[in-house]
């Protein structure tokens, strides 16, 4: 940006997004974490169920999404938290960006996040719960990203006020959990229609949940964002 | 907002409060005693007095007025409306709990158990979590215009997710009785019984509002306190073992 002229509403999240992304690749603690305790989280779901009473395959979407949600927070906590130390988060707010924009760009890095999470979780529930992957592969992706994107929404803005409050992290969870039902609940059980090979149709009510989920909420999310900023 | 605080206000009797715990006390009476027994259920039907007319209060009067006043307080910016709200979300949790705890008393010899992950039942726990979020969420802030903007955030959002909870959980299967009076056609109670029912939402509501305006007093007092003492804040009751962010 060589001009003075402030940048638009998504050139302006861009650049945020891209903020936060150099400060995860650089010092990759969130990612390397949320990495680290997908792989756990796989390994002693697999042991806390008897395997020869329940199918990996059950078991598989109901695992997936509960680490989805959980990592999911890993990452959501830590964007308002870096920005709460030095209050770093001044600078941003003086910036001369729309309050729109930082969470447009705070959200976005959230949602690289949890589809680089994503990424690297759902072949490693297939590899080690023996999944079909390459049969569902499709859809099971374009079900990822639907969830994803509720997920940070949601996740971005609490995240935003439990930074300013005294329970900080404490609280994410506790206000976030009950807006995740109606994501967790339809990626779970349209995922568990995919693997057991039943037809895409067979979801698609689960899925409209999800789709109109997202919309109501991006935009939801986005307006109430700026109430959330010190004044 | 310079609330003159009413110094004698502690010996005046609450008389809506008397009232509402009098006819709340009569309705009891009433049910148990001057109301026919249901002939399948029998006296485990009697919950139904406390339950039903609990249920609606917190579902929907509590919910509703935590999520209207606010989005007010996000238009209007008027301290009353934050303490409406936060009054609201208070005694809907108290009247939230007694729904989820005679749920279960009268799903066990009526149902033959406890629980079940029925629609309206999942519905109503989740709502009581954000609800206990939300209050949590109050407890975790100091400063009085954050605290009313964050709970109001949450409010509003709350008011969007109960639709989207009540689908999900609804294309799962459903156990829960449909509404018996406030369906089209005629109410399926005989008399005797609609008339408690009646007589016991009235007294259930009378309480709610009872509470709720109890309730907003103090709240108004508690800010006219802190108010007066601006350079030395007055104690809170709770949340108090953490050093100010």
């Amino acid at each position: 940006m060589s001009t003075r002229v402030p940048p638009g509403t998504f050139a302006a999240a861009a650049l945020i997004a891209r903020k936060d992304l150099a400060i995860e690749f650089r010092t990759r603690s969130a990612f390397l974490a949320a990495i680290v305790f997908s792989l756990l989280a796989i390994v002693i779901f697999f042991f806390a169920w008897d395997a020869t009473a329940v199918n990996a395959v059950d078991l598989a979407p109901g695992v997936l999404w509960v680490i989805f949600t959980f990592s999911g927070l890993l990452g959501l906590h830590r964007s308002f938290g870096v920005e709460e130390a030095d209050r770093a988060i001044d600078a941003l707010l003086a910036s001369p960006v729309d309050r729109e924009a930082v969470f447009l760009g705070k959200a976005l890095a959230n949602l690289l996040f949890v589809l680089g999470v994503q990424a690297l979780a759902i072949p490693a529930v297939a590899l080690f719960y023996n999944l079909p992957l390459s049969r569902v592969l499709g859809p099971l992706v374009g079900i990822a990203v639907l969830a994803a994107i509720g997920l940070v929404s949601v996740g971005t803005l609490f995240s935003a006020m439990a930074a300013n409050t005294r329970l900080a992290e404490l609280l994410l969870p506790v206000l976030a959990l009950p807006f995740f039902v109606p994501i967790i609940l339809p990626a779970a059980q349209s995922t568990a229609r995919l693997l057991s090979g039943r037809p895409i149709a067979e979801a698609m009510s689960w899925l409209r949940i999800l789709i109109a989920f997202d919309i109501v909420f991006v935009v939801a999310c986005a307006l109430a964002f700026p109430f959330t900023l010190e004044d | 907002m310079t609330t003159p605080v009413p110094t004698e206000d502690r010996r005046n009797i609450d008389w809506l409060l008397t009232i509402a715990v009098v006819a709340v006390t009569a309705t009891f009476i009433r049910a148990i005693f001057f109301t026919p027994a249901e002939a399948l259920q029998g006296l485990a039907q009697k919950i139904f007095y406390v339950h039903a007319p609990s249920a609606f209060i917190a579902l929907y009067v509590a919910f509703g007025i935590v999520a209207v006043s606010g989005a007010l307080y996000l238009w209007l910016r008027d301290e009353r409306l934050d303490r409406i709200a936060a009054s609201a979300a208070e005694v809907g949790v108290v009247y939230m709990t007694v729904v989820l705890i005679t749920g279960p008393m009268w799903g066990k010899p009526v149902w033959g158990t406890w629980w079940t992950w029925d629609a309206r039942l999942t519905l109503t726990l989740f709502l009581w979590f954000v609800f206990l979020g939300y209050l949590i969420l109050r407890g975790a802030i100091e400063d009085h215009g954050t605290r009313a903007r964050y709970s109001a955030v949450l409010g509003v959002l709350g008011a969007l997710l109960v639709p989207f909870i009540h689908l999900s959980v609804y294309l799962f299967r459903t156990l829960h009785p449909m509404p018996i009076v406030l369906k089209p056609g005629r109410p399926s109670l005989p008399n005797s019984m609609l008339a408690t029912f009646a007589m016991s939402f009235v007294s259930f509501a009378l309480l709610f509002v009872a509470l709720l305006r109890a309730r907003y007093r103090l709240a108004a007092r508690v800010d006219a306190l802190v108010a007066e003492e601006e350079f030395e804040p007055a104690p809170m009751p709770n949340l108090r073992a953490e050093p100010i962010r």
